[in-house]
């Protein structure tokens, strides 16, 4: 399906359209933090609203509002003008909001019949479940998203896409008047999300509300007619789509004009330090063969699950390959196992910060040491002093903000977390360093300077390999760039064939 | 958040060691066990002997023993619910050999191999294979006393040799025991080991986040199987000490300590789930139990009526901070 | 069908029959219908208690007071009939269900509004119930003569060849198969168990829930503490000593996943069944009794490395080559 991105094309609501739902004054404190103060919020049938904002604007604090997991402290909530309120999830099903959430909510052991009515399945007579007419209303719900899925099937034999099509006829399953899909594009393929964006338009045609969280501003001007603009849990603008530029939209959201400055990326690149040459796993990538100079940072760009993470895992010897070689200065080593990997020099930042990248619970100090024990130890017994000293020389070189550094690191920003798990691995001086998705999550601020960081890195001669979903960061920051697609390398990129348009065609196999 | 306001220097600690020690559960545990003494000590002449306080600590220095292996195998996110059954398992090992007529030091070496053999056992079903801890030894539970059963049936083993006895019936000097000492020595090497050393410090690592630890290139498998050798290691060395005092073994010898050994523990403050708790914790946790323990005794109360003292202990020391901070904003 | 082949509740069922048959061979009187009924229902309190079990452990809870509460329950029932053997079998019965239900609330109230880990939990209120009966029986016995004739013979009152005790697992079975597979309740024990943070979306409380089936496996406790008294006429401090592992194996040894939300009633009423009959062909066999709680342990451990290496968790299949065969 084509869909003009003309905005003339995008339907504006009537002048004296009355919204479904209106949110107003809502506001929600959590200990320590206001995450939304005071914020308004308009859905009307049949338009799709955009809720634009930078991580931590509060976007997920709102959606979780709408759909009873969260109360606000104060505020109002109209349904057709009259206030009511969502002391559970229950209670928003029940007043027809529903949510494709970002997260799957969804049950493994269960069928993809009972996952999509689990919390209403339809009762016969006498109060039981009714799994006839489940089957059959799940049946239907699939047909209408055109799933070829069999409801009877258990959930954990399924993909994660065909999860996420389980999820979106979840939030069908009931007669919503409004559908909130929070990023629901992130996990899906190209195909996917143009089956998604008919949806969407289905949606609009029978008059429902749409609130639509995303992150990628095309997805936005295509599928939206309204935006509202969110902003360190405040709501600083809203109107029509049609009536606004993305530069405008951009200025809104962060409060400032910003253009993504990258550091200039010509560095001087020696010695080839990590050779890799035929590298497979039985299920996840095939003959992945690259090598990595000093003082040069590679880009491994794909889709969402084309099996770039699962090269570096086994690189840093959390899953075992079956296949291949790896050389460190020329000399084949074995890594078993994450101690190997960094004994070798090779040190990995995890994409998923909260739970392989930090140890949350330790305090700062412990989490830097951790992997440096061995050296500030004294035949096994623990020297705080020379523990803060490491902790602080490379801390202080990152910048980190923090009360002590004996605070736990749960209590950190995202971004400042990112910095201590960096410098826990830099206290080991290794030879790479591998950047799963560094700026994920991360404030416009905090990602500046861990491009910098990266930069400087690599012109201190570290070779570094940076994994990133992110084109414009793919393209600032490297100097070479490998895409893969299904587990195997597609392309390897440099110099004038380093596009956005190239990067796009060979991660998702278009032309060739 | 509130920490990019924050100053560019950041200090080590905001707060001393000291004036965190004064906040901490321990301090709050010292005082009950003060309360507890006072309480007992007015209720009973009996109670302030030398010689009957000497009595006493036979209540928890065998538990105790087992509860400091305990405390770092709970703290790595891990539970032995078999260290009961590995005392009766020991205690039959060297029963029979004393059948065969094994003197003195070779007891100790199977009290302690037995023991050792037990807790490899669990390790190795638990790291190697990837069980869950709580299953596997409340299966290994009614293993190794199953064995015994198997074993002795409803006989008992008796004729130790004299020299044996001087373990759980021996005193160093005065009125301190044999026990008494062990007990202390290990006290100080269990928290030297965990306060002091790397290995300690793992433990915590991986008690808070397993994978995170993993990821940091910690070898967790090999930390946790080390854990499971000395909680192991332990119910073997209690083994001895109970086998000695009783001078007998039955194959339902320490039955249920498992439970006072892990209410000891939780009782010390550290975390059912993992992450935190100190060994000084467990300390004051043992002589709070032996003087409940004791002084109800005095009063000639039932044992399994103290047991419900002890459980609610267990209940009232997790739930009252938790309602306290639910009424209480 | 051919799942059901592949299923764990097929090997069980195979276990059960490859056993039943080697004893058969030697001590054909073993698998006489008139003997299975006795092994079936002197299975039957294990069943009802594991069912109960079963629930909790979906939920990601253990509850370790069953035997504690089976025996205070059982002591109350005894001294009550003991006291006034004039009331009614129906009245105990009622009475029994309802104060093993209020101990599994104390259980479950302290796990969903005070979040206390469930071992923590019932760790302590198991020692609290078992010094219970001491404090109100004093370590005293009550034994059969003190028993009214209507109390004692309730559980043994034939029914078409099956005594009472054993049509009352058949019920509870009956109800737990309903209950699981058709209520939403039922099915609110997987989801909590599958995935907790899942389940607040959907609108279920899993607190709530998890106390649901503390209150489930305390009532069941209760009930099978009475049939327990009446059919051994005899109640005493330490009857039912131990009988929570038991409880935990069978569940365990049927396939019912600590880690919470998978497993299936018939696997755990064939779990309960495996060791029911484990447990009464030691003596035909002649294998002394005390064998029994090593083979016990034994199957726990061997049905859990079993559970695990089915439900290894597999990585992401990427390779389009690798679909096919993985």
């Amino acid at each position: 399906m084509q869909v003009s991105l003309d905005p003339s094309h995008a339907r504006p609501a009537p002048a004296d359209a009355a919204p479904v739902l209106h949110l107003d004054g809502i506001t929600k404190t959590f200990p320590g933090v206001k995450a939304l103060s005071e914020v308004s919020l308009s859905l009307y049938p049949g338009q799709v609203t955009a809720l634009v904002g930078e991580n931590g604007a509060g976007k997920s604090t709102i959606v979780k509002t709408l759909t009873g997991i969260l109360q606000p402290n104060a505020g109002t909530i109209l349904l057709d003008g009259a206030p009511v309120t969502f002391p559970t999830a229950q209670h928003a099903t029940d007043a027809g909001i529903t949510a494709i959430h970002q997260e799957t909510v969804l049950f493994d052991e269960l069928t993809v019949a009972e996952n999509i009515f689990i919390g209403h399945q339809p009762r016969t007579r006498f109060g039981l479940i009714d799994w006839a007419a489940m089957r059959t209303r799940a049946r239907e719900i699939l047909d209408r998203i055109d799933a070829d899925l069999d409801p009877d099937m258990p959930l954990h034999e399924l993909g994660i896409a065909s999860k996420h099509l389980v999820a979106i006829a979840r939030a069908l399953s009931v007669d919503a008047r409004v559908v909130i899909m929070d990023e629901p594009t992130a996990a899906l393929s190209h195909k996917e999300i143009e089956e998604l964006y008919e949806l969407v338009e289905r949606l609009k045609a029978e008059g429902r509300a749409i609130l639509f969280i995303s992150h990628k501003f095309d997805e936005i001007f295509r599928i939206a007619d309204r935006y509202t603009v969110f902003r360190d849990g405040q709501h600083v603008g809203e109107g029509l789509i049609a009536e606004i530029d993305e530069g405008e939209l951009v200025r809104l959201m962060v409060g400032r004009s910003v253009d993504q400055i990258f550091p200039p990326c010509e560095h001087l690149v020696g010695d080839e330090v990590l050779s890799v040459s035929g590298y497979s796993h039985p299920t996840e990538f095939q003959d992945v063969s690259f090598n990595l100079r000093k003082g040069e940072i590679l880009g491994f760009y794909g889709l969402v699950g084309a099996g770039r993470s699962e090269v570096m895992q086994a690189l840093f010897g959390v899953t075992k390959p079956s296949r291949g070689e790896i050389r460190i200065d020329g000399t084949a080593r074995e890594i078993r196992s994450p101690s190997d990997a960094v004994d070798a020099g090779i040190v990995y930042v995890p994409e998923e910060r909260g739970r392989q990248g930090a140890v949350i619970g330790l305090p700062i100090f412990q989490n830097v040491t951790l992997p440096s024990l061995a050296q500030t130890s004294r035949k096994g017994f623990l020297r705080l002093s020379e523990e803060f000293a490491l902790t602080r020389e490379y801390t202080e070189r990152l910048d980190l903000r923090a009360a002590s550094l004996d605070q736990d690191v749960g209590n950190l920003s995202g971004g400042n977390q990112q910095k201590v798990v960096i410098a826990k691995w830099l206290a080991t001086k290794p030879r790479v360093i591998i950047l799963d998705e560094p700026t994920k999550g991360i404030d416009i601020g905090s990602k500046a300077a861990v491009h910098a960081f990266m930069a400087e890195l690599a012109a201190q001669g570290l070779a570094v390999i940076m994994v990133s979903s992110e084109i414009p960061e793919v393209l600032g920051m490297s100097d070479r760039v490998i895409v893969m697609r299904e587990g195997l390398i597609a392309a390897e990129l440099a110099g004038d064939d380093l596009t956005p348009e190239t990067l796009v065609r060979h991660a998702a196999g278009i032309g060739a | 958040m509130t920490d990019a306001a924050s100053p560019r220097h950041v200090p080590n600690r905001l707060q001393s060691p000291a004036a965190r020690l004064l906040k901490s559960w321990e301090v709050l545990l010292l005082a009950v066990a003060v309360a507890i003494f006072i309480a007992n000590s007015l209720a009973s002449p009996y109670f302030l002997n030398a010689w009957n306080l000497s009595d006493a600590t036979f209540n928890f220095t065998e538990k105790a023993m087992i509860a400091f292996a305990m405390a770092l195998l709970i703290i790595s996110g891990e539970i032995d619910l078999s260290v009961a059954s590995i005392i009766a398992l020991a205690s039959t090992a060297m029963g029979a050999a004393v059948q065969m007529g094994a003197g003195t030091p070779e007891l100790v070496v199977i009290g302690i191999v037995t023991g050792l053999l037990c807790g490899a056992f669990n390790g190795v079903l638990v790291t190697g294979l990837g069980l869950p801890s709580i299953v596997v030894t409340i299966g290994t539970m009614s293993l190794f006393r199953g064995i015994s059963y198997i074993v002795l049936g409803d006989q008992a083993y008796r004729g130790y040799p004299s020299g044996f006895s001087y373990f759980g019936q021996g005193y160093v000097w005065w009125v301190i025991s044999f026990e008494f000492v062990l007990f202390a020595v290990l006290a100080v090497i269990y928290g030297v080991l965990l306060h002091k050393t790397n290995f300690g410090r793992m433990v915590y690592a991986i008690g808070n986040n397993a994978t995170g630890a993993a990821f940091s290139g910690i070898k967790v498998a090999r930390v946790k199987f080390i854990l499971f050798l000395l909680t192991g290691l332990m119910s073997g060395i209690a083994a001895i000490c109970l086998t000695s005092r009783l001078g007998s073994t039955r194959p339902s010898i320490a039955f249920g300590w498992e439970l006072e050994v892990v209410t000891m523990v939780v009782l010390g403050g550290v975390s059912i789930l993992g992450g935190s708790g100190t060994i000084p914790g467990v300390v004051i946790a043992a002589f709070v139990m032996g003087l409940v323990t004791f002084g109800l005794g005095l009063l000639n109360v039932p044992g399994i009526v103290m047991s419900i003292f002890i459980g609610l202990l267990l209940i009232g020391v997790i739930a009252l901070p938790r309602l306290w901070q639910k009424w209480r904003p | 069908m051919t799942a059901f082949l592949k299923s764990r509740e097929a090997i069980l069922l195979g276990a059960i029959a490859v056993l039943l048959a080697l004893i058969a061979s030697r001590f054909p009187a073993f698998v006489e219908p008139s003997n299975l009924a006795r092994v079936f229902t002197d299975t039957s309190p294990l069943i009802i208690l594991a069912l109960g079990q079963t629930v909790v452990i979906l939920t990601r809870c253990i509850d370790l007071s069953v035997a504690a509460n089976l025996a205070l329950t059982g002591m109350v029932c005894a001294m009550l009939n003991a006291a006034m053997p004039g009331v009614p079998v129906a009245a105990i019965l009622l009475l029994a269900v309802a104060m093993g239900a209020v101990m599994g609330a104390i259980n479950g109230v302290m796990v969903w509004k005070l979040s206390i880990p469930p071992i923590v939990v019932t760790l302590g209120t198991m020692t609290i119930y078992r010094g219970l009966i001491f404090v109100i029986s004093d370590g005293a016995w009550v034994n059969a003569h003190e028993m009214s004739p209507a109390f004692t013979g309730f559980p043994r009152f034939d029914i078409l060849g099956l005594p009472m005790l054993a049509w009352i697992a058949i019920l509870v079975a009956a109800l737990f198969f309903v209950m699981i597979a058709r209520t939403p309740l039922g099915r609110a024990f997987y989801a909590v168990g599958g995935n907790p943070g899942a389940a607040v979306y959907t609108g279920i409380d899993v607190g709530r829930t998890q106390f649901m089936a503390f209150v489930i496996s305390g009532a069941l406790a209760g009930l099978t503490g009475y049939l327990w008294v009446a059919r051994y006429s005899v109640a005493y401090v330490d009857i039912a000593g131990g009988f929570e592992l038991e409880v935990v194996a069978a569940c365990v040894i049927g396939g019912i996943s600590i880690a919470g939300g998978a497993g299936t009633i018939l696997g755990t009423i064939l779990g309960a069944l495996f060791l029911g009959i484990v447990k009464n062909a030691l003596p035909v066999v002649n294998i002394s009794p005390f064998w029994q709680m090593a083979i016990s342990g034994t199957a726990i451990i061997v049905a859990v490395a079993f559970n695990a290496r089915s439900s290894r968790s597999k990585g992401r299949i990427i390779l389009k080559s690798a679909e096919g065969h993985a």
